[in-house]
């Protein structure tokens, strides 16, 4: 009897018999990444401009370098250092088909770091042949990607916020676009662009109580509810900005700008002192927030509840836990941290209301939700990833007029950050854990 | 702690689900409330846990009136419930969902420490081996179902109702599930035991009240005889002992070798099982659910992807064919999900019941249908399987579950098979039924269709089965004889080979539920 006693009370974790044989689709990946990697290396590398050099600005004259460490900026022949690192990303996809192509299973980690080596050496091969005959301040690029990933950030966060607590949210495109329109009007009206700062959250919060009314209340199809949302909050800032805004710019539209807060000596950091530490609250408050929402989320009673709320309500709801009030509160919330977002647009780039000013970050912003995984964290390096992508496009988009070198059309290049959002969610999508009752409105009986 | 349930009327609509219910549960009682799928025994407690608002009727605890308004209420008042379908969020650790909804915490934070704390000091008492950092999703069923006991008591439950807590379990586990409220109730817990399995009731209660569609229709003593009992609860005299005449097996109808299953993460979901069916006699698939019984008749019918292996019928290769080619082969099906796989529930009855002939003759062609044929169909069907409704016509959704499962089986019954396969064919269905569609699949295994039966139900299996593979864990450990000693295939359930759960049973493991048995009064 003892025997049968200590198997039947075996509350031990179950071993799942995974087996570790390649999976069918082993090719996909290896062959993706020949393809680029042999167009890249004909096109940046073989069909580069013989003779040209390129030049990338690393430290600046007043940053801090003591004794030169970092040189002023480095000088490569275009062509061969093209070539050279189309061969190193060739090189990486060639360690994928050897591994990939093994009976066994290819560990992810390795995977993801011969994928990342990928990336790197082609996107740099891209660039040294983009920028042939000119030059280009990795410093600036990299303060203009954190300052572009404000907004996506903000978003996304927005949209982990809500779907972890299983309500999908579409609708952050128009939580941005109300941030932005709420900035911009209350800045203006009342002369402080610190008034806008804490009317964007508000303004945006709107567009979360109709999301949560409809979404949570009147249980309608989210996904329907999120886009009509979204027209609606272009429909309406558009009204304002052709009636009001318009007809009296000074007064409901005037262009304002949060002061950039500077850090002594920390911006003067070479490369990344300007990225980190020369911004607007709104950067540093970016930061702020997705470290706290970490903390909250994965680390406190609220977190715990809301987690529970997004995967398994009625499980939440026999335990006391109120499933609606949660979803309402969190949807809320994530609105007003999308509309941090959207104010990044106005009184955080110094520019004036415009209509539609939005442009299509608030479904980036949602990519970048899905492609960190429901994470804060991983949220904010998607944001960064496709802010990258943006910034490199607004670069090269300035340097296309200049004299010789590789001319690009501008419209071309305006596809970069959705073509990187494109491949990106597409490589994780399906390995992605979505909370188990996203979308699913939670009825009582 | 006294709990008094008072004249509770719950309606659905015009459905009366509890009719003015007395229920008195006495400190320290194990108290059974025995009745039939759809009695409303679930529904009786699910307004005892402020889940569902009652109709009419008060709650009194310890002679003091009280309204719940949510599963707070109640889990503040004394009353923990473990659900049928467990209410753990899979993705949390044992630990986390033990504490969810009173969480301690520490400087603001969550104090993981002391909810694995927590966890440890309530397994220890009742020699539980839980791991706090486990994910509720990679434990095994009946490891779940002790969280949500812990979960319960973590609540300092005073009263304990546990619904359809053994339906999940192998019946070594049930039995120590037994020795736990035992337990419990020596330590002041009361307990309320919702169950159909009226050995249990016998082996574990104190007291009993027997529910009838939404009444109580009476208390008995756990000494009372089986047979009275089952007449009690459903309200005629039944005789489930199922006569059933030998098999008289023909050629080997179904050849399955090495057929493995694996999902999108790699994990075999089905590892390596093979087995022959005959012509004319029954295979029961025994095992607790989700040992890969699912995916085995999934990929027999073609619904699953990454099948390998072989699954000959008849000498056709069934393993890379599609659904439609391998229904057209003369396959019914009978889905273990009725709900989800089975039934269109806003389609007609009528519509249902054609559901996987609607383009073929005499029900229809490639381009129209013909009403004429669907609707005499059904209507011979709906006499013949005792189909209660008022109309064919009516939507599906309308019937009760039992009736529901009628469709379904006369819809795969109602042509010429080449082979039976029916998942959980009597799910939910009342034990007047389970006779009547016991008697149809032998008739169909009679004609000399091979019949593959899947069911977690031991009771089901012995009544059907001429032979019968046990599956454990995405295998089959073993195939036995339909006689096969009950003790043994529980012990195959939990694992055993078939010599091992042999020798263990021969030196003396039994379970309540065998020795009961054996008593004799109700197969």
């Amino acid at each position: 009897m003892s025997a049968t006693t200590r198997l039947a009370s075996d509350d031990a974790v179950v071993q799942k018999a995974v087996v570790d044989e390649r999976p069918s689709t082993w090719w996909h990946l290896p062959l993706t990444t020949t393809i680029l990697g042999v167009l890249g290396l004909i096109f940046f590398g073989l069909r580069g401009i013989p003779g040209a050099s390129s030049t990338y600005g690393i430290a600046r004259e007043k940053d801090l370098n003591p004794l030169g460490i970092l040189p002023e900026q480095v000088t490569v022949p275009s062509m061969a250092a093209s070539i050279v690192l189309a061969v190193i990303a060739l090189l990486a996809s060639a360690a994928l088909w050897a591994l990939q192509s093994r009976p066994h299973r290819l560990r992810p980690a390795i995977r993801n770091t011969l994928v990342g080596i990928f990336a790197v050496a082609w996107v740099l091969s891209f660039m040294t042949w983009v920028i042939s005959e000119r030059s280009l301040s990795v410093g600036t690029l990299l303060q203009s990607t954190v300052i572009l990933a404000v907004p996506l950030a903000f978003g996304a966060l927005s949209g982990v916020l809500s779907e972890r607590a299983g309500v999908i949210n579409i609708a952050i495109e128009g939580q941005l676009l109300f941030g932005a329109f709420g900035a911009a009007l209350v800045g203006s009206l009342l002369g402080n662009v610190w008034a806008g700062l804490i009317a964007a959250p508000l303004v945006a919060v709107l567009m979360g109580a109709l999301l949560a009314l409809f979404a949570v209340g009147y249980q309608v199809q989210q996904i329907i509810v999120g886009v009509v949302l979204n027209v609606f909050a272009v429909g309406i800032t558009s009204f304002f900005f052709g009636s009001v805004m318009s007809a009296n710019p000074g007064m409901f539209n005037s262009p304002m700008r949060l002061p950039t807060l500077r850090i002594p000596l920390l911006a003067d950091i070479p490369l990344i002192g300007s990225a980190l530490f020369e911004q607007n609250i709104l950067v540093y408050l970016m930061w702020v927030i997705v470290v706290v929402l970490t903390i909250a989320l994965f680390r406190t009673r609220w977190g715990l509840r809301v987690r529970a709320v997004g995967e398994h309500p009625r499980a939440a709801d026999t335990v006391g836990i109120k499933v609606n009030p949660t979803r309402w509160s969190n949807v809320l919330l994530g609105s007003a941290v999308a509309g941090l977002g959207g104010a990044m647009l106005t009184i955080g780039t110094g520019v004036a209301f415009g209509e539609d000013m939005s442009a299509g970050k608030g479904y980036i912003a949602l990519a970048a939700m899905i492609l960190g995984r429901y994470h804060p964290v991983g949220a904010l390096l998607a944001a960064l990833t496709f802010a990258f992508a943006d910034s490199l496009q607004l670069r090269l988009g300035t340097m296309s007029a200049a004299e010789g070198g590789v001319s690009i059309p501008g419209d071309f290049l305006l596809m970069l950050p959705y073509v990187v959002a494109l491949f990106a969610v597409a490589g994780v999508v399906g390995r992605v854990r979505v909370p188990a009752a996203d979308g699913i409105p939670y009825v009582k009986q | 702690m006294k709990l008094e349930l008072r004249e509770i009327t719950k309606t659905f609509g015009t459905f009366v689900a509890n009719d003015a219910i007395d229920l008195v549960i006495e400190p320290g009682e194990i108290h059974s409330l025995l009745g039939e799928n759809g009695a409303g025994k679930s529904t009786l407690m699910n307004v005892l846990y402020g889940l569902y608002r009652p109709d009419g009727g008060q709650i009194l605890i310890d002679d003091q009136p009280v309204r719940f308004t949510g599963p707070g209420d109640a889990m503040a008042a004394g009353i923990g419930m473990v659900h049928q379908h467990f209410m753990l969020v899979p993705v949390f650790t044992v630990a986390e969902n033990v504490v969810l909804g009173h969480e301690p915490t520490k400087g603001g934070m969550l104090d993981i420490a002391a909810a694995r704390e927590l966890v440890r000091e309530i397994s220890a008492r009742f020699g539980f081996d839980l791991d706090p950092d486990a994910l509720v999703e990679d434990l095994p069923v009946g490891a779940q179902q002790r969280v949500e006991i812990v979960k319960a008591l973590s609540r300092h439950a005073e009263v304990l109702v546990l619904d359809e807590p053994t339906a999940v379990l192998t019946p070594h586990e049930t039995d120590e599930l037994m020795n736990i409220m035992r337990q419990l109730r020596n330590e002041g817990t009361s307990i309320v035991f919702i169950t159909h399995k009226l050995r249990e009731v016998k082996a574990v209660s104190d007291r009993i009240t027997v529910i009838r569609r939404g009444k109580v229709v009476g208390t008995a003593d756990p000494s009372a005889d089986q047979a009275d009992l089952a007449s009690l609860m459903v309200g005629r005299q039944v005789s489930l002992a199922l006569d059933k005449a030998p098999a008289a097996p023909g050629e080997v109808a179904l050849q399955v070798s090495d057929l493995r299953v694996t999902d999108d993460a790699g994990v075999r979901t089905l590892d390596g099982v093979s087995f022959d069916v005959h012509r004319g006699e029954v295979l029961a698939v025994a095992g607790v659910q989700g040992n890969g019984q699912t995916e085995l008749t999934e990929a027999l019918l073609g619904l699953q992807d990454n099948v390998q292996g072989s699954a000959v019928l008849h000498g056709a290769e069934l393993v890379g064919r599609s659904t439609k080619q391998i229904l057209d082969a003369g396959i019914g099906f009978v889905p273990e999900d009725r709900t989800h796989d089975a039934l269109v529930p806003d389609f007609s009855v009528a519509e249902n019941l054609v559901l996987d002939q609607f383009n073929r003759a005499p029900y229809g062609s490639a381009l129209s249908m013909n009403p004429t044929a669907v609707r005499t169909n059904a209507d011979t069907l709906v006499g013949d399987f005792d189909v209660r409704t008022d109309s064919p016509q009516n939507a599906v959704s309308t019937l009760s579950g039992g009736n529901q499962q009628k469709v379904v089986m006369a819809r795969a019954l109602n042509r010429e098979l080449s082979l039976l396969i029916a998942s959980q064919p009597t799910r939910g269905v009342d034990v007047g039924s389970i006779e009547f569609l016991h008697r149809r699949i032998l008739g169909e295994r009679d004609k000399g269709t091979p019949v593959i039966i899947v069911s977690t139900e031991l009771d089901e299996v012995t009544q059907l089965a001429d032979r019968i593979a046990v599956m454990y864990r995405g295998t089959i450990l073993g195939i036995v004889p339909g006689d096969t000693d009950r003790d043994v295939l529980g012990l195959m359930m939990a694992g055993y080979t078939a010599e091992a759960a042999r020798e263990a049973v021969a030196s003396g493991a039994r379970t309540t539920d065998s020795q009961l048995a054996d008593e004799g009064e109700l197969a």
